[in-house]
């Protein structure tokens, strides 16, 4: 045997109920390769690791590790072979330290040695170059540093063989680069890594094989040097697919929309939206970007009527033809209200099922979710939802057993069918949609892109937040950054970088005089205390010490090309300079690396 | 090395309707030839016989049928009560104490008001005041719950005992005789305040206020707007808003449908059979109802035969506790049985078994 492989699965099948996740799956994993699993949403990826992890039990074929036959009933008989999964929903325990999550529910003694225990952490931390305060707690750190987390656990833990379900989905391009770079770490070192995406360029970048899955069957495994992003897509899609999204030139752009100051607080009195400014044109598509978390589902929801604003004001602006004068107010209206001035907004909402749709309806009684209250007698109109139920089934190419099915038993790409269907079809003045081709497969993708285009040559303004960079460089045709709540910057669709983009991403003004340079938590409390609107101070202040790292990083191996992120990268550190939220350890590298980012400006 | 799971355990897509009857029927029969297994291990009896007994204790004369019917009414009543609270997932625990205080107020006026004013006033007044009781005691925790987002389950549970001591505190004043420490039979000479007979039949009203209820609540479940709002918000709050419902407001409204019909359910009680008050009125019925209204989930046609089954088999129960000798715990044994199996079958309704792999290759 002159090829030795981690993990071997033969002929896996998987079903659910009728439903067949896996069929006859085959995949294998070297010893120290980095193998992509590669395929669209619903292509059965997640299930198959989970078969590996210990999740799920396989109704048919083996699986070998290290080329003896295994059985895995549990997470922990998948940890005891060595086998450890990254899931893309973190499981911490957020008022625990890393380290305490770390060693959660391993056995040991019953006196803990806690000091061992976090330098053991830190020094396993350091071998394969990961950032990470064994005593920072889980709620103080940012969504890259709980997922390093949960890689230090499972290798804490004695994972050789490491899964990581969707990592980058949450992560800065910044952050994403400094993850492959670990897990080449790692690789050096022997470790086997299975990492599950649907994003190409990562495809590219990291992995040394990729196995691709469609529609629950296994595909092919090619290795990545002879892979295309064309030939891939084929592979995922099934046929070949044109990946050029439109934009048309924005015509007859008029205000619509005016947001001045718009501040929304938390419970906790922390800014989840921080004197936000922004203006929104119909005839065109506003992008917004950010990190996960930096207020985008705020800013939505406060246009919305569904997020009360604590200060600024959202002005709506009727039409160009008609007088000026009758602008409306609608900040801290609620949804009916809003309505009843006449003031049209659609939404989609990430929470498809959770928020935009009921799932046990059926597509009917979800059509006139929003329109219901039509008409003056007390009982219900199905009729003219029901009609358009069967519109938007047969414009939109909707797969269901009929409009009476309920719609939480459709697939994702369906759900979101029914939920921008029923949107649009309210004739929008404005069109607010939030993710909205998270999880759904390429063509339904290119649907929505086509119909968010429709919706913008017909005067709506589109407002859209999407996660990845590349599509929104793409389609918008302006581009909005938040971070920390703030709105770091509006930039030119046509004409903005990604790596501009990564550093409004991380880029945090702080409104405060600079305070004494401190540790990381005291920090943070201070900045609760002193009440003066920098309560979010603790964590921005922490991004932007890392994107601070980063591209300081990135301009110093660049040439003369990224002047300006170096220069952005500059004023970053000068405001979170002196304010440090971060470890003493990390202080001590973010100077280091400003440095250099300055004498590359 | 390890083995395989033994068994595998998946939800169901969908399931025939007769194939649903089927699990149903199976539940009912295991739950019967356990009870036959539990009866002839306590006294050693025929079950055979034993089950005769409970027909004939439920159906088995014409005065016994119509207690029967007259108790599932009641019954019926209060699940269908609860059916807006639970279709909202409002865990209103609370039917026992609104139907107390319903019955309360029923028979505070039949006892004050009684050949003061004409009879039909006194009825429709106290049908008034039972639903006004049953919508305070309704509104309390709802408001709580609307505005300070208290614990429902909690608050209805708690404000039962409530409704207890204050039939408790009534009593007192209206003892008959004195020192009995019960009411007895209200105007029991003058019918003052009794739902009259109608066509020969003492329960005619009583069907007639039921079936109503049952009716227009199917109604507006089904095809209100209000009914709509309700399952809105039963399923996301979150999306109620989105949707622009008043999420209080439904809440609030919802909740005064039904305390004031389960208000209405005491008055049933008091007014249209038992013509007394005490704290038993209730009887826990406001429990079994919940059983009710989940089983049939929300459809108040199906909510009339799971009523008519539960007061069918606690008739039954009754009888042959008395025929033989046993107390009435062990009816509620008997009874607690049968509702653990048609629970139990709820599971296999929704999910299904199978063999692991290796069983199902030998």
């Amino acid at each position: 045997m002159e090829q030795t492989y981690a993990i071997e699965l033969h002929n896996i099948t998987k079903r659910f109920g009728s439903v067949v996740a896996n069929d006859k799956v085959s995949l294998s994993l070297r010893k120290g390769e980095i193998l992509c699993v590669l395929g669209e949403n619903g292509s059965g990826k997640t299930t198959l690791v989970n078969m590996i992890s210990g999740i799920y039990y396989p109704e048919e074929g083996k699986i070998t590790v290290d080329g003896r036959e295994v059985k895995i009933r549990s997470p922990k008989d998948s940890l005891d072979l060595g086998i450890g999964m990254v899931h893309q929903h973190f499981k911490l325990v957020d008022i625990l330290t890393a380290a305490e999550n770390i060693i959660l529910g391993l056995p040991g003694r019953q006196k803990l040695n806690m000091k061992q225990v976090n330098a053991d952490i830190s020094a396993l931390a350091e071998k394969y170059g990961f950032e990470l305060d064994p005593r920072q707690k889980i709620y103080e750190m940012s969504v890259s540093q709980k997922q390093t987390v949960e890689i230090v656990k499972m290798l804490y833990r004695g994972a050789r063989i490491l899964i990581l379900d969707e990592p980058t989905a949450v992560l800065t391009p910044q952050e994403a680069d400094r993850l492959f770079e670990v897990l080449r770490n790692m690789k050096k070192d022997g470790c086997s890594i299975i990492l599950i995406t649907h994003k190409l360029h990562e495809v590219l970048a990291v992995s040394d094989r990729v196995s691709i899955l469609r529609k629950g069957h296994y595909i092919d495994t090619v290795n990545t040097a002879d892979a295309t992003v064309a030939s891939l897509t084929e592979m995922m899609v099934g046929t070949k697919v044109d990946l050029n999204i439109d934009r048309p030139e924005p015509k007859n752009r008029v205000k619509r929309l005016e947001l001045t100051d718009v501040t929304c607080t938390t419970k906790d009195g922390i800014h989840s939206l921080d004197h936000a400014s922004l203006t929104v044109y119909g005839g065109e598509i506003l992008g917004i970007a950010g990190i996960a978390g930096s207020g985008q589902k705020e800013l939505l929801e406060a246009i919305a009527g569904l997020e009360p604003v604590t200060e600024g004001s959202i002005t709506f602006y009727p039409d160009t033809e008609a007088a000026r004068t009758e602008s409306v107010r609608i900040d801290n209206l609620d949804v009916a209200k809003i309505r009843e001035l006449g003031v049209r907004l659609a939404f989609v909402p990430e929470d498809r099922l959770g928020m935009g749709l009921v799932g046990a309806m059926d597509m009917t009684d979800n059509m006139m979710l929003r329109s219901y209250r039509r008409g003056r007698s007390e009982f219900l109109d199905r009729r003219t939802p029901g009609k358009l139920a069967q519109q938007v089934k047969d414009q939109l190419e909707i797969v269901t057993p009929s409009i009476s099915a309920p719609v939480g038993r459709m697939s994702g790409g369906n759900v979101q069918k029914v939920l921008v269907g029923r949107e649009i079809a309210q004739h929008p003045k404005v069109l607010m949609v939030a993710y909205p081709t998270r999880g759904i497969d390429i063509n339904s993708s290119y649907t929505i892109y086509h119909l968010l285009n429709e919706q913008k040559e017909r005067g709506i303004a589109v407002i859209c937040v999407i996660e990845d960079l590349d599509v929104l460089m793409e389609l918008c045709d302006r581009i909005a950054v938040l971070c920390g709540g703030q709105i770091t910057g509006v930039v030119d669709g046509r004409t903005a970088k990604k790596d501009e983009l990564g550093v409004l991403m991380t880029k945090h003004v702080v409104h405060r005089p600079a305070a004494p340079e401190n540790s990381g938590q005291t920090d943070a409390e201070a900045g609760m205390a002193s009440a003066d609107g920098a309560g979010t101070v603790d964590k921005p202040a922490d991004g932007a010490g890392k994107a601070d790292a980063q591209t300081g990083r990135t301009s110093a191996d660049g040439a003369g090309t990224v002047d300006k992120p170096a220069d952005e990268a500059g004023k970053a550190d000068a405001q979170t300079g002196s304010i440090s939220a971060d470890g003493a350890g990390q202080t001590d590298r973010k100077n280091d690396i400003s440095g250099r980012g300055g004498r590359a400006k | 090395m390890k083995k395989e799971p033994f068994l595998r355990m998946s939800k169901r897509e969908s399931i025939s309707l007769w194939k649903e009857a089927l699990i149903y029927f199976v539940a009912i029969l295991l739950a019967l030839i356990v009870c036959a297994g539990v009866i002839y291990a306590l006294v050693q009896m025929n079950p055979i016989d034993v089950y005769k007994a409970i027909f004939d204790g439920a159906l088995g004369s014409k005065r016994r049928i119509w207690i029967t019917v007259r108790d599932t009414l009641t019954l019926l009543c209060i699940g269908v009560g609860l059916a807006p609270a639970f279709r909202m997932r409002f865990w209103n625990i609370g039917a026992e104490g609104q139907i107390l205080v319903g019955g309360v107020a029923a028979a505070a006026l039949m006892i004050n008001l009684a050949d003061k004013i004409p009879n039909v006033l006194l009825i429709l007044l106290m049908l008034a005041a039972a639903a006004a009781a049953g919508i305070v005691w309704g509104l309390i925790p709802a408001f709580f719950k609307a505005y300070w987002k208290t614990n429902e389950t909690l608050f209805t549970l708690m404000l039962n005992y409530v409704a207890m001591q204050v039939v408790t505190y009534c009593i007192i004043f209206w003892e008959n005789p004195k020192g009995s420490n019960s009411v007895g039979i209200i105007n029991q000479a003058t019918r003052a305040g009794w739902l009259p007979e109608m066509f020969g039949n003492d329960y005619f009203w009583n069907i007639v206020i039921v079936v109503l209820l049952t009716v227009v609540m199917y109604i507006y479940l089904r095809y209100s707007k209000g009914g709509y709002e309700v399952a809105v918000v039963g399923e996301s709050e979150r999306t109620a808003r989105y949707a622009g419902i008043n999420v209080k407001k439904v809440m609030l409204r919802t909740m005064a449908i039904s305390g004031a019909i389960c208000g209405i359910a005491g008055f049933i009680a008091v007014s249209g059979s038992g013509h007394t008050i005490s704290t038993s009125t209730a009887n826990g019925r406001g429990f079994t109802a919940i059983i009710v209204a989940w089983l049939a989930r929300f459809n108040t046609f199906a909510m009339v035969l799971i009523a008519f089954g539960i007061i069918f088999m606690e008739k039954g129960a009754i009888q042959i506790a008395s025929q033989y000798g046993l107390n009435e715990s062990a009816s509620d044994v008997l009874l607690g049985i049968i509702l653990f199996f048609i629970l139990g079958a709820e599971f296999f309704v929704r999910y299904k078994i199978e063999p692991g792999r290796h069983r199902q290759q030998e």
